[in-house]
């Protein structure tokens, strides 16, 4: 008899924490590898720059805490979270950007509540919000997509120096913003008018797309968190967008937009914050979904996946307490 | 009672009984004017002159007040005395009253001012009580200016600005440049870093305490044995 009544996985193959982290990693390559083409170096620079930080604040704050480092080293989560950190951070970044998000992710989301399995917040998002509260200049800066700057400009733009040539563009969610309710301006702007969504980042998404549905089919994720996170975000675009198509931008514009794929198959799919049962899991996607929605239709700012996850991992315990699963031989839910 | 400890009661407000690191009391004020060191000292003294008055003036009464209605009273006291220090502070550094805004009169709710009243006051003289009270304001104050001042730091780079809000024209020099060209960290500044702030503070005493425990036990195990005697003689 098993003693965990949690629906398992029935994992045909040896898994550890470690596996799957790697897992995670290899699958937001394409994603990474779309960035660089549309953004230039400087999400590399972010990228490796965040792992290194992660790695070394882990070690430190293990070591203090009086816990094996090699092993918790290993098991790789620092990394994830610091390349999920490193992928959602602008191209233009200077290098203190990413130390202090993933300074602050790693050790006061992650290691003060008491490292891997315990915290309640996800940790690249605690420092993304850090990070774009403390900081909303640098942090909304963005490069216009297909205009990826030399490596060494990245570079000097990552260093903290002004090069010669500015690089910045709004964002599709950006432009979406700033001119909806008024069609004519919205089919001025070319950025508007790709094949699925935004220029640029349509492609981006496409790419998180494949890595999570790799994901999907390395079950290393679950299929209840994506499909409701993108049912919850593309439902009231759909029903909204019907009703008035020039201020309400429509679902694929929504689901290939901003941190929208990387949100759903990456970021709210993270085990630790998420809630426990596959019913609460749907429930709590659904709802991280339409409060993006919500956000970046009424709210102040253009993209949400971090502030709709965070609300809704504080929200997980209470799910939790909605959507226990029946046990075994019993009628109701709460014997 | 007769033999009050002095020494307890200083010991007690400023460290093993602080009301903002170990009773947790008058978050509302420590967390929401902490942004700078002037705003934090102007709201700690306003705060230790209203306890120390409280204090005063509840333990002259304990003795004719009933039970029953010794809240009530306690509250029309505090109440009576924050609306002076409001006034006063509104003559006196009148920039300083309009940073501070409603926290002013927001000290009436302060729990650390009534739970002096009830726990220490109404049962002691008036001496103690306003010792008491001082030591008590000062544990506040002192964290209070220490939040303020990591805040600060923290959140522009200074220390020290506009203290001439609280002291006059003549303080106005008294700013320091920590960090000089300093881009600014709004966390610190927001909500947010008062609960990062307080928590690390709190988390920073509690080390301190686990230290000295430590350190204590260490002594006594050091300490030589008595040497133990062995009976011999009767029941064994």
């Amino acid at each position: 008899m098993s003693l965990i009544n949690a629906p398992s996985p029935h994992t045909r193959e040896r898994t550890d924490t470690g596996a799957v982290m790697r897992r995670v990693i290899l699958a937001t390559l394409p994603g990474l590898a779309v960035l660089v083409w549309q953004f230039g170096a400087g999400v590399l620079f972010n990228v490796l720059w965040a792992a290194a930080v992660a790695l070394a604040c882990e070690a430190l704050f293990l070591r203090a805490r009086g816990k094996p480092v090699g092993f918790y080293l290993r098991d790789g989560s620092a990394l994830v979270t610091a390349v999920l950190l490193g992928l959602a951070l602008p191209p233009t970044a200077p290098w203190w950007l990413p130390l202090i998000g993933v300074a602050f992710a790693i050790v006061v989301a992650k290691q003060l509540y008491g490292g891997l399995g315990m915290n309640p917040f996800n940790p690249a998002m605690v420092g993304y919000v850090l990070l774009l509260i403390s900081f909303p200049v640098a942090m909304t800066q963005w490069i216009a997509p297909g205009q990826a700057p030399a490596p060494a400009d990245s570079l000097a733009l990552f260093l903290g120096q002004t090069p010669a040539d500015a690089f910045s563009g709004a964002t599709p969610l950006d432009t979406f913003r700033t001119w909806a309710g008024d069609a004519g301006a919205l089919a001025e702007h070319g950025i508007l008018q790709g094949v699925l969504a935004g220029r640029g980042w349509q492609w981006v998404n496409l790419a998180f797309l494949v890595g999570g549905l790799y994901l999907l089919a390395r079950r290393v994720i679950g299929w209840h968190i994506p499909v409701a996170f993108l049912a919850g975000l593309g439902v009231p675009a759909l029903i909204a967008h019907q009703i008035d198509a020039a201020r309400f931008a429509g679902p694929l514009f929504h689901l290939f937009s901003g941190g929208a794929m990387l949100g759903a198959f990456f970021i709210a799919t993270d085990p630790v914050s998420a809630a426990t049962s596959r019913l609460g899991r749907f429930i709590q996607a659904l709802l991280i979904g339409v409060l993006i929605w919500v956000i970046r239709t009424f709210g102040g700012y253009p993209d949400a996946v971090a502030f709709a996850v965070l609300l809704l991992n504080l929200a997980a315990p209470f799910i939790d307490y909605y959507t226990r699963p029946r046990a075994y031989g019993h009628k109701g839910a709460r014997s | 009672m007769a033999d009050v400890d002095y020494k307890k009661i200083t010991r007690d407000g400023l460290w093993t009984n602080n009301p903002a690191t170990v009773q947790i009391l008058g978050l509302c004020p420590l967390l929401a004017v902490t942004g700078t060191v002037v705003n934090a000292l102007g709201l700690g003294l306003a705060t230790l002159v209203v306890l120390m008055g409280s204090n005063a003036a509840v333990s002259m009464i304990r003795g004719y007040v009933t039970d029953a209605v010794r809240l009530p009273a306690f509250v029309m006291i505090i109440a009576a005395l924050v609306t002076i220090i409001e006034m006063l502070m509104r003559a006196f550094t009148f920039e300083l009253y309009e940073i501070l805004g409603i926290f002013i009169p927001l000290i009436v709710t302060n729990c650390t001012v009534l739970g002096r009243a009830d726990a220490f006051a109404s049962k002691h003289p008036v001496l103690p009580s306003l010792v008491d009270g001082f030591m008590m304001g000062a544990g506040f104050l002192v964290i209070l200016v220490i939040l303020g001042a990591l805040r600060e730091v923290l959140g522009q780079g200074t220390l020290f600005d506009n203290m001439q809000l609280l002291f006059g024209p003549a303080a106005a020099g008294w700013r320091l440049e920590v960090i000089p060209d300093y881009p600014g960290f709004l966390l610190a500044v927001l909500p947010p870093g008062a609960f990062l702030g307080l928590g690390l503070i709190i988390a920073g005493k509690n080390v301190i305490d686990r230290r000295l425990k430590d350190a204590r036990k260490a002594r006594q195990a050091d300490a030589p044995k008595a040497s133990r005697r062995v009976r011999t003689t009767g029941k064994v």
